[in-house]
This record gives C-alpha cells, sequence and structure tokens, in this order.
C-alpha cells in the first residue's frame, strides 16, 4: 500500500516511528532527549502527549515541525505527515508544512504575541504566509477567524494590541493563528497551563468544537493527566524521554500498567477526590496542636494571659478590605482598586483553610495582610486574639515566630547566594536562638523532618529541583516552630508528583506538629486534597465559605460550581473509587 | 471520549517493559554532586574564557611594570638631558628620547602608576557611591527616591569631561604645584563627582528587581528588619551589573584622566603621565617626524584600557552566559 493510497482510505495523518532527539551541550556532549518514541494521531482525531516537565514531551511535538530549539535535531528515526517523511525533507517542504497543514498554539500566550503589531495584523501575517487570502480578503479573514476563535467584538478586536487582551483571549487569538490556514494537525503544546481553571475549560472546549466541525486533528502535550483523558481519544504517556505507555484514554486512567502511569494515575490531584491522611485522625490533630500552643505561648509571653492560648480559632480575620491606589488617566490622578473587599474567616487551631480564586481575586493579598506584610486599608487580623498590625518591635518579632509563610516561586523564594544551611539558619540567627552549634543541629533536624539529606546543607539552591526547594522552604519555616504556616501556592509551580509528595509532607507535618496552615491556590483539586474548609474568593468579595466536604458536595453559589466543573478530569469514573 | 472499542493501527495498547526505562524515585536527591555557589559557578565559566585570560595577561604585565619598573628599564624616567632631544634609540632606550631629552620607554613604564592609581581610585569611589546611593533609593523607595535619583539625573546632565575640566581648572588655580598624589586625588575626585550617577541607575534599577523576589519577604516574615534585609540580601543580590560596570569604566576613567593630562589640566607635569607625555608629543603629531614618541605611551595607554574592558566583557559574560552573541 502507497502512502498516498493509505492516507485516502482513512489511513494516519501523522506517524511517528521510532524517534530519536538529542541535544548537543556546551562541551559538545550528546544528551539524549526523546528516545525510540513512536505515535500514530487519525485525522480528526485528538490525541494526547502526557508526561512531567523533562519528559520529552514538547520535544516530540517540536521535532514535528522542525521548530526545535537550539542545538536540538533528529538523530535518528521517521517522522510521516500524510506518507511524507518530514525529517528527510528539505527546509522548504517543512516550510510548506507549518501553518498550512500543521497548526501550532504555543504554550505561554503572553510572550507568543509581538506586542508591537495588532492582533489582526499578526494574524493576517499567517494567511498572507500561507497564501491564503491577501489584502481585504485577508483582514475580512482575520475577523471571521477571531470570531471563530470566541473572540466577542472580533472586529474591533482585531484593531488592537496584544496587551489590551487577557490571557484567555490571547490564546484565543493564538489558536485563530494556529488555524488560519485550515491545518490538518493542530498542535497545541501545554495551551492552557498559563490560565484560570474557568479560562483552561472554555479555551479546551473552544478547541475540541472547532476541531469536530474542521475536521482537525489535534496533538494536546499536557502534564494533566485529567485533562488528556477528558480531552483525547488516545493517549501517549512519556517518561524520560521514553514512551511508557500509549493506548485508549479511558483504558489507561482505568487500568494503568506501567508503574509510571500507575503513580500517576494515583497522584493526580484532579482525580483523587479525598483529603490525605495521615497515621491521625483529624480531631488528634487539633488537640495536639492546642497543647504546642501552650507550650509556645508560655514560651514566648511573657504572662500566661497575655496571648490568649488555647482558643478555638488561631487567626480570626475580620472585615478586612484593602484598596491600591492606581494611576490615572491623568497625570496626578489617581483611581481606587479594591482588591480584597470586606473579607472575615477564622482559622481553626490544627486546621487547614483554603483560599480559593482565580488570578486577581486577591486571595494573595489576603495571605500578604494576614502575614504583616501589607497594611490592611480597614479590617483586622487577629492572631490569638491580638491585632497583628498594632504591634511593634520586640512584640512583632514575637509574632513573626509564630506564624511563618511559604511562598509559590520556589525559584525565588531562596536567597541564590546563601547556602541551603545559610537559609534554613536565617530565622534562628535573626531570632539570636541557641549557639552556633545548636543552631546546626537544629538546621539538620529541620532537613531530615522534610525528608532531605543533611549532605545538602553546604549546597546552593540553584542546584536544587522545584521540589526540593519548596522542602527547603518549609524546612526554613519551621525553624522558629510556628503555629500557623501560611503556603501561598506552595506547591502550583511543581509538578503533579512532586505536588502530591510535598502536599503529603505538609499533611505529615501538620499531625506531627500540630500546625494550623492557611493554604491559597487557585487549584479546587489541590483543596480537596489538604484542606479541612474553604473560603472561595471572587474580584477581591468572599463568595463562599463552608467546610471541603460541603463545597465539593453541595456548591451553593454559581461562581463555585463553576470552579469545580473547570477541574479536568473530575467526572472521569476510575477502577477503585467509585 | 472514543467510541471505538477496538484502537486503530498505530494505537494499540503499548506499556514499556520496566527495565527499559527503569522507575526513578520522585524529586530524587542527588547527595554525590559538590557545592557550586554562585561565585564559584562564575568563576568557572570565567576559567573557560579566552577574552578573560587574554585580559589578566595585559593587566598582569601592567600590574608587574606598577610594582616593579626596574625591571623593564633602568633608566630614570626624570632625568633629562637636551642634548639627547629626539635622539634615536639606543642601548638601554630601547625607544629613543623625546623633545626635552627624556627616556621614551622609561616615562612610559612610569608613567603606568598615575593611569592605574587614577582608574582604580576613581572607581572605588564611584562603585561605592552609586552602590549605596542606588540601593538606597530603589529599596526605600517613594520621596527618597525621587530625592536620590533626581539629584543623580542633575548630575548625569552635567558632561563628565567638561565638569572634570572646570573643578579640576578651579583647584589648579587655588592650589597649585600638588605633588603626584595631590595630582591623582584631584582627578579622583573630578571625575568621580560626576560619574557616580550612572552606577546609581543600575544599582537601582537592580534592586528594584530584587526587592520584590519572594526570599526578601521571607526574611521579613522571619523578623528581619528593613535594614538587615537591604545589606543581607538586596545588596549581595544587586551587585552583579555593578560589578560588570566598574570594570568596563576603569578603562574609561584611564582614559579620560589621559584625556585631561592632554588638555593640559590633568597631572602636574612634574608627574611621569601617559597623558602628560601625550601632550609633550602634540609637536610631533604636527610636524610627522619622531612618532615613536607619541605612540609608545599611546599603545601602552590603548593596550592598558583594552586589558580592562575585555576583562569586563568576559566578566559580563560569565555573570549573565544568556548575554553572550551567540
Amino acid at each position: 500500500m502507497t502512502a498516498a493510497h493509505e492516507t485516502a482510505t482513512g489511513g494516519p495523518l501523522l506517524q511517528i516511528k521510532d524517534l530519536h532527539v538529542a541535544f548537543r551541550d556546551e562541551k559538545k556532549n550528546i544528551i539524549p532527549a526523546v528516545r525510540g518514541a513512536s505515535l500514530t494521531v487519525y485525522p480528526g482525531q485528538t490525541v494526547a502527549i502526557v508526561g512531567e516537565s523533562g519528559s520529552g514531551k514538547s520535544t516530540t511535538a517540536h521535532a514535528i515541525i522542525g521548530l526545535l530549539p537550539g542545538s536540538g535535531h533528529v538523530t535518528s528515526g521517521e517522522i510521516l505527515f500524510e506518507g511524507q517523511d518530514i525529517v528527510k525533507a528539505e527546509g522548504g517542504a517543512i516550510l510548506a508544512l507549518r501553518g498550512s497543514s500543521i497548526g501550532l498554539v504555543p504554550q505561554d500566550p503572553m510572550s507568543n504575541l509581538n506586542p508591537l503589531w495588532k492582533v489582526g495584523h499578526q494574524i493576517k501575517e499567517a494567511l498572507v504566509a500561507n497564501g491564503v487570502a491577501t489584502g481585504d480578503a485577508a483582514d475580512k479573514r482575520v475577523v471571521e477567524l477571531l470570531e471563530e476563535a470566541g473572540l466577542p467584538d472580533a472586529e474591533r478586536r482585531a484593531r488592537q494590541y496584544p496587551h489590551e487582551f487577557s490571557g484567555g483571549m490571547r490564546q484565543r487569538a493564538l489558536i485563530a493563528m494556529g488555524l488560519a490556514a485550515r491545518p490538518r494537525l493542530l498542535i497545541a503544546d501545554e495551551p492552557t497551563s498559563a490560565l484560570d481553571v474557568t479560562v483552561q475549560k472554555q479555551i479546551l472546549d473552544h478547541i475540541d468544537h472547532l476541531s469536530d466541525t474542521l475536521g482537525v486533528a489535534v496533538l494536546l502535550i499536557t502534564h494533566d493527566l485529567g485533562l488528556a483523558a477528558e480531552r483525547a481519544d488516545h493517549l501517549v504517556v512519556m517518561y524520560k524521554g521514553q514512551i511508557v505507555e500509549s493506548g485508549p484514554a479511558l483504558e489507561i486512567l482505568q487500568d494503568p500498567q506501567h508503574p509510571y502511569t500507575q503513580r500517576l494515575v494515583s497522584k493526580a490531584p484532579s482525580l483523587t477526590s479525598r483529603r490525605l491522611a495521615s497515621g491521625h485522625s483529624r480531631d488528634e490533630v487539633r488537640q495536639k496542636s492546642e497543647v504546642a500552643a501552650r507550650k509556645v505561648a508560655a514560651e514566648v509571653a511573657q504572662s500566661t494571659d497575655e496571648l490568649g492560648e488555647g482558643s478555638e480559632n488561631v487567626i480570626t480575620v475580620q472585615n478586612l478590605t484593602k484598596v491600591f491606589k492606581l494611576r490615572g488617566a491623568r497625570p496626578g490622578q489617581s483611581i481606587d482598586f479594591k482588591a480584597v473587599d470586606d473579607v472575615s474567616f477564622d482559622l481553626r487551631r490544627g486546621s487547614t483553610m483554603a483560599i480559593v480564586g482565580e488570578s486577581g481575586s486577591g486571595k494573595s493579598t489576603v495571605a500578604r495582610m494576614v502575614l504583616d506584610l501589607l497594611k490592611s486599608t480597614s479590617g483586622r487580623v487577629l492572631f490569638d486574639g491580638v491585632d497583628v498590625s498594632s504591634l511593634r518591635g520586640p512584640e512583632l518579632l514575637r509574632l513573626r515566630r509564630q506564624m511563618q509563610p511559604v511562598f509559590q516561586n520556589p525559584y525565588a523564594s531562596l536567597d541564590p547566594l546563601y547556602s541551603i544551611f545559610q537559609s534554613i539558619e536565617e530565622p534562628l540567627r535573626t531570632h539570636k536562638i541557641g549557639s552556633s552549634k545548636e543552631r546546626e543541629a537544629r538546621v539538620r533536624e529541620l532537613l531530615d523532618k522534610v525528608s532531605l539529606p543533611v549532605s545538602l546543607m553546604r549546597r546552593f539552591p540553584a542546584e536544587l529541583s522545584g521540589g526540593q526547594r519548596q522542602r527547603v522552604a518549609i524546612a526554613r519555616a519551621l525553624a522558629l516552630q510556628p503555629e500557623v504556616v501560611i503556603c501561598d501556592e506552595a506547591v502550583s509551580a511543581l509538578d503533579v508528583l512532586v505536588q502530591a509528595q510535598i502536599l503529603e509532607l505538609l499533611n505529615d507535618l501538620q499531625a506531627e506538629l500540630g500546625l494550623s496552615y492557611l493554604f491559597i491556590t487557585h487549584d479546587l483539586a489541590v483543596v480537596r486534597q489538604i484542606a479541612d474548609d474553604v473560603v472561595v474568593m471572587q474580584d477581591g468579595k468572599i463568595v463562599e465559605a463552608a467546610s471541603v466536604t460541603e463545597v465539593f458536595d453541595n456548591p451553593r453559589q454559581e461562581y463555585t460550581r463553576k470552579l469545580l466543573d473547570a477541574i479536568p478530569g473530575g467526572v472521569i469514573p476510575l477502577a477503585g473509587t467509585s | 471520549m472514543s467510541e471505538r472499542t477496538t484502537p486503530r493501527p498505530g494505537q494499540e495498547r503499548f506499556v514499556a517493559p520496566l527495565d527499559e526505562t527503569p522507575l526513578q524515585e520522585v524529586d530524587a536527591v542527588d547527595v554525590h554532586a559538590s557545592p557550586e555557589s554562585q561565585w564559584k559557578e562564575i568563576w568557572n565559566r570565567l576559567r573557560k574564557s579566552v577574552l578573560f585570560w587574554f585580559a589578566s595577561a595585559i593587566l598582569l604585565v601592567l600590574a608587574i611594570m606598577i610594582a616593579f619598573p626596574g625591571l623593564f628599564t633602568s633608566a630614570d624616567p626624570n632625568f633629562k638631558d637636551l642634548a639627547d632631544s629626539l635622539e634615536p634609540a639606543r642601548d638601554g632606550s630601547p625607544f629613543g628620547f623625546d623633545r626635552q631629552g627624556g627616556d621614551v620607554w622609561a616615562r612610559t613604564v612610569y608613567g603606568a602608576r598615575a593611569s592605574v592609581a587614577v582608574g582604580v581610585l576613581t572607581t572605588i569611589i564611584v562603585a561605592l557611591v552609586g552602590t549605596i546611593t542606588g540601593a538606597i533609593a530603589g529599596y526605600y523607595g517613594k520621596i527618597v527616591d525621587t530625592l536620590f535619583s533626581r539629584t543623580a539625573d542633575i548630575f548625569f546632565s552635567i558632561p563628565l569631561l567638561l565638569a572634570a575640566i572646570v573643578v579640576i581648572s578651579v583647584i589648579n588655580n587655588l592650589y597649585p604645584d600638588r605633588g603626584f598624589w595631590g595630582g591623582v586625588a584631584v582627578i579622583v575626585l573630578a571625575l568621580g563627582a560626576f560619574a557616580w550617577p550612572q552606577l546609581t541607575r543600575q544599582m537601582r534599577g537592580a534592586v528594584l528587581e530584587v526587592k520584590t523576589l519572594e526570599f526578601v519577604d521571607a526574611a521579613t516574615a522571619i523578623g528581619a528588619t528593613r535594614w538587615t534585609n537591604l545589606r543581607r540580601h538586596v545588596i549581595p543580590n544587586s551587585l552583579a551589573p555593578v560589578i560588570v560596570t566598574s570594570t568596563i569604566s576603569l578603562g574609561v576613567f584611564i582614559v579620560a584622566e589621559s584625556t585631561l593630562s592632554f588638555l593640559g589640566l590633568g597631572l602636574p607635569n612634574t608627574v611621569v603621565s601617559w597623558g602628560n607625555d601625550l601632550a609633550a608629543a602634540q609637536i610631533q603629531i604636527r610636524s610627522g617626524q619622531d612618532l615613536r614618541v607619541m605612540w609608545v605611551p599611546a599603545s601602552a595607554l590603548a593596550f592598558t584600557v583594552l586589558g580592562f574592558i575585555l576583562l569586563g566583557e568576559s566578566v559580563r559574560e560569565a555573570i549573565d552566559p544568556k548575554a553572550r552573541k551567540s
């Protein structure tokens, strides 16, 4: 059977056979990135490649359109597009395929549009380059494409610049661009990982819809197994540059065979439905935390009645409001922007309270005010009954001991010039605790607590992975034996498996030390794994506050329901769970 | 979801044998690697740079020339005999004599001291003032920033050489005859007083970026005061651009000193310096005769400046490998 014949009779659109891709480092060493990958995509089908960062999933996708970065090159194997080998093709042949036959929706909508050109112009470029249309016809087509991509008021939008678009709108523009020349294959490389969940759902729904109506095949690259299983017919799981498992999506999810896939399925936050259980019951944890609180209070307070030790709520937030002054249209003018609007909640001792919201909901601003890193415009934060913002000098220092943060970005939360030892020792040194020998012993103990080898002490943050850095940040937060740890998107930047590991660690530490967590996140799936209570925020206001089971089983607000629906893969029945 | 129960060819269920891709522990720590601080990493990159070793070789020769001028010449740079005026090279004087009868090579060797002293001292002063003002302006912001930044802008708007000429002329009129160190001090002050704003701006920019990073917030939450935070975290992490600019500007200040001396406003005539020798060689430039009197100190100057600029460039590449042109 010839290749052309194969395509005509419903043969595969894209076939990758035993593909090897490698990079060259500074010393000209060959570093393999993809080893022996094979996969097949049929016309109109959605195939997903799933894997963690560094698994080679994006590299595979980029090899297909000949856009491997830097020293990347295909070392062996075939990529057949409609029977034609792209690897052996001359440069011009790939150029002809790009755009017209294979479209790409890139990962980061923020940096993939040229800020100097109007959005419409950039889509027109794609049309002209592929010879679809020119001049006025192209302008008309641009508007149609934007409309098709789900942008309302497309004619006006086409004349706007990228900075006037939100992240979701930019991604729609990029989809319009990717589909401009009606390709037969659309490669979507993590098209929604930078977007809010509700926007993610819209965008993915839209790609689904377009692929159905236009008959475009979609190769979806993602780290989220739940998302992949929900959207794709065929799943390809990659690990360390190799395909470890592939097959029909449902089958893989319900009956994973390879240990790595089994791991992924068991840890995917969107697929697990219960709170992580530690060896202790929740009540036990709370009791322990009250004992710990009394101990700390006795140690810290000058008189026993100074701090309201042992009370039910460790943190009480009352009518907290933050107004930022933004620069107005005219010089000297300012506009008030209410980032946080009348927020109140209680954090019960020994429990985990999650604040959930999309970007711009004000959740991180709340965290910063609770930590007294930012002054509130009005309202109060009470820690054990004491107003946080009223504290000065030594009293404030005492508060700092009891409340510690773990931040989002593992690459920015540790001073790159400080060794791991110095970073964890810093809080002890600041509070002048112990002699240098005692401090070193304490740092060893802390590293052990977060399951890092002591040999890491003299190393530097740049040598550690994101998850390891986050462990160091947790160790630093625990150095002063705080009662409350405030995690501001502490696991959002991590790979699924590492994320699960850190969540388990946080949970175990809570049980062991009786900690109370205030957990800021955009990910409801994570909330389900770690939190007892949840506060849902939208546009600075609390829209719903209840226990986690209540919110998940019986959401009262439309917005909460929308958030829950947007969790990818939430409806897929798994083997073993009902 | 797929309605097909039988997968199409090429999409059959596939499970890789485990021994091909052994499962590794999640987020395993490489315990055998040796610690690499940022500075050590920069040094490792610097070590591999040809540019760095070339620049270092030039500067090493220069350093020896300054420390032990006797190794390069046995002549006295201040000894002049009019009988030797514009005499060609002879034994012990490889480049002959200038118009006054001074040994050209000896004067060039000894002249390195003045040039490098001006360059190094000015750079130290400018780097100190720039780092401190820039750090304070960027870190404290608001009115403090306005105050420091606008002051820097005012100084920045005055042309460096012009301002230095004015300051030096005034001091020259008030205190003539200051000797070697007196002369150097005046030039250093005159250049330093107007050259700091560039570093202030750079430092301020770096601090503005660093102070928003989460480790600064983490330190605040630990209980570190603003001042401790600035000292421990913000300044050390903002120093890279200052180091690069300072190394490169060292060469620029040496040129500035020579320019001032050439104009007759730099070091006093009694001091042996490249600028003064170049000024004295003006007649040769016009007549086109005995040009060696000019090109020996000029080459020394050019090589020195090249050394510092190349050093700065290699340090820049080592600190920020992405800046390298590929």
